[in-house]
């Protein structure tokens, strides 16, 4: 077992430091610009081992389901593309819209959990 | 930059001492820079590597020409002041008066300042958009034509081309099939990336349209869609045009400047347009896996999904 702290808490550090001190110390506007951009990412990868896992438990598991068979999550996603692209399946089915929903939104929760549409969305289901 | 020829061209621009010269943006082949003469601002938009044409072969001095025809329609341009010639030895590209204003998105949708412009912003573009739309495109030999067709293609082939298959993509290449509005308006100059980020905004709303690389001949309510695409909202989700403006007020302007708006049209062209912008995202990926080091290129690859909620919502609609 690896010791601790976490990854989460180790990369919490590395954003906290380009914010706190890299930042304000960068004079060139471009170079600042791109350590926000660092800080940024850094936050993500932690969403992302937070989260990540769940969400493709999750994906997986509604896809077996709407699609009556077992495979990778890329191969999976690959049939259910195919059957909407052919029309053998319906977009427009409650069941596959709200799969897409659901794993657009286990998606932004990770990537970007502020963005004004994820919020919307949110706030559609409660 | 070769501050001697630069030197050269102001005393063609005008007479009086070149002060500084700053490089506002740009990439590898095109720049973008501003210079004053006596205190009078200019931007040199130019490449120094000959007249590229752009993604869709526009090329500088092509793009000059639409700005000045834009302009003689009532449209807010640059004022274009010098083409560049092989005897200025600058490349190829052309001189503008600098245009005061703001160009930011995020700052459009909530500068204090311009609180006053935003109440009258997305009418401006509209009739704006009316203006480019009446542009004469018989001396514009160079733009393609591009049918609503060709544009789902184009994009649909440039999706394909990735590896990862998306089922939101797919479900919305598949209503842009089934609910296409038929009879397309008369095809016109379309500017192709007419939104909030290529505008400038001042105190008394749009001072400049910018950004004309993407123009074609099309259909003119992919304008009146794109402008409405959630990503250029800057957050205001609920001021689709732009992020400060009704959809009723952009047609109202582009109605009022004699402008036709087919609205099943324009929402065909928005779910395009977050489409298109979604797949462009999608193209970020295949740099970064060609060894691309940005981490901005790395984290626009991880915009996507912002697309695929967007797209969600215009099919529940």
């Amino acid at each position: 077992m690896q010791d601790e702290p976490t990854p989460q808490d180790i990369l919490a550090r590395v954003a906290h430091f380009l914010r706190s001190e890299v930042m304000p110390a960068l004079s060139a506007p471009h170079v600042a610009f791109q350590a926000r951009v660092a800080a940024n990412a850094v936050d993500l990868v932690i969403r992302q081992l937070d989260l990540g896992a769940a969400g493709h438990i999750a994906e997986h598991a509604r896809l077996v389901d709407l699609l009556g068979r077992d495979d990778t999550l890329t191969v999976l996603n690959t049939v259910l593309a195919d059957r909407i692209a052919d029309g053998s399946l319906d977009p427009a089915d409650p069941a596959v819209v709200a799969h897409l929903t659901a794993t657009t939104c286990e998606k932004l929760a990770v990537d970007q959990p502020r963005y004004s549409g994820y919020r919307a969305a949110l706030d559609k289901d409660i | 930059m070769n501050r001697a020829a630069l030197q050269r061209l102001a005393a063609r621009i005008a007479p009086g001492t070149l002060g500084e010269i700053v490089r506002l943006s740009g990439g590898a082949t095109q720049e973008l820079w501003r210079f004053d003469i006596d205190g009078a601002r200019y931007v040199l938009r130019r490449s120094g590597s000959g007249d590229q044409p752009s993604a869709i072969g526009v090329s500088l001095t092509e793009e000059a020409g639409l700005i000045l025809a834009a302009g003689k329609r009532g449209v807010p341009v640059p004022r274009v002041v010098h083409i560049l010639e092989d005897a200025d030895a600058l490349g190829a590209g052309f001189v503008m008066a600098y245009v005061e204003g703001e160009a930011l998105g995020a700052r459009i949708v909530k500068d204090p300042t311009l609180a006053h412009a935003r109440t009258m912003l997305a009418a401006q573009c509209g009739a704006a958009l009316a203006g480019i739309h009446s542009v004469d495109t018989d001396p514009l030999p160079g733009l393609i034509d591009q049918s609503p067709a060709d544009i789902v293609a184009q994009w649909h082939m440039a999706y394909r081309a990735g590896t990862i298959r998306r089922p939101v993509f797919d479900t919305a290449f598949r209503w842009l099939d089934t609910h296409h509005p038929g009879e397309t308006s008369p095809a016109r100059l379309v500017h192709g990336d007419f939104r909030n980020g290529n505008i400038m905004v001042g105190p008394e709303g749009l001072t400049a349209v910018l950004d004309w690389e993407l123009a074609h001949i099309g259909d003119p309510m992919e304008d009146l869609g794109w402008i409405c695409v959630n990503s250029w909202r800057f957050g205001r989700i609920g001021l689709p045009v732009g992020g400060f403006g009704t959809r009723e007020q952009l047609y109202a302007g582009y109605e009022a400047a004699g402008g036709c708006v087919d609205r099943a049209a324009a929402q065909w062209w928005e779910m395009l347009g977050t489409l298109r912008w979604g797949v462009m995202t999608t193209g970020s990926l295949a740099r970064v896996r060609d060894g691309d080091m940005s981490i901005e290129r790395a984290m626009i690859a991880r915009r996507t999904s912002e697309t695929e909620i967007d797209l969600l919502a215009m099919l529940a609609a």
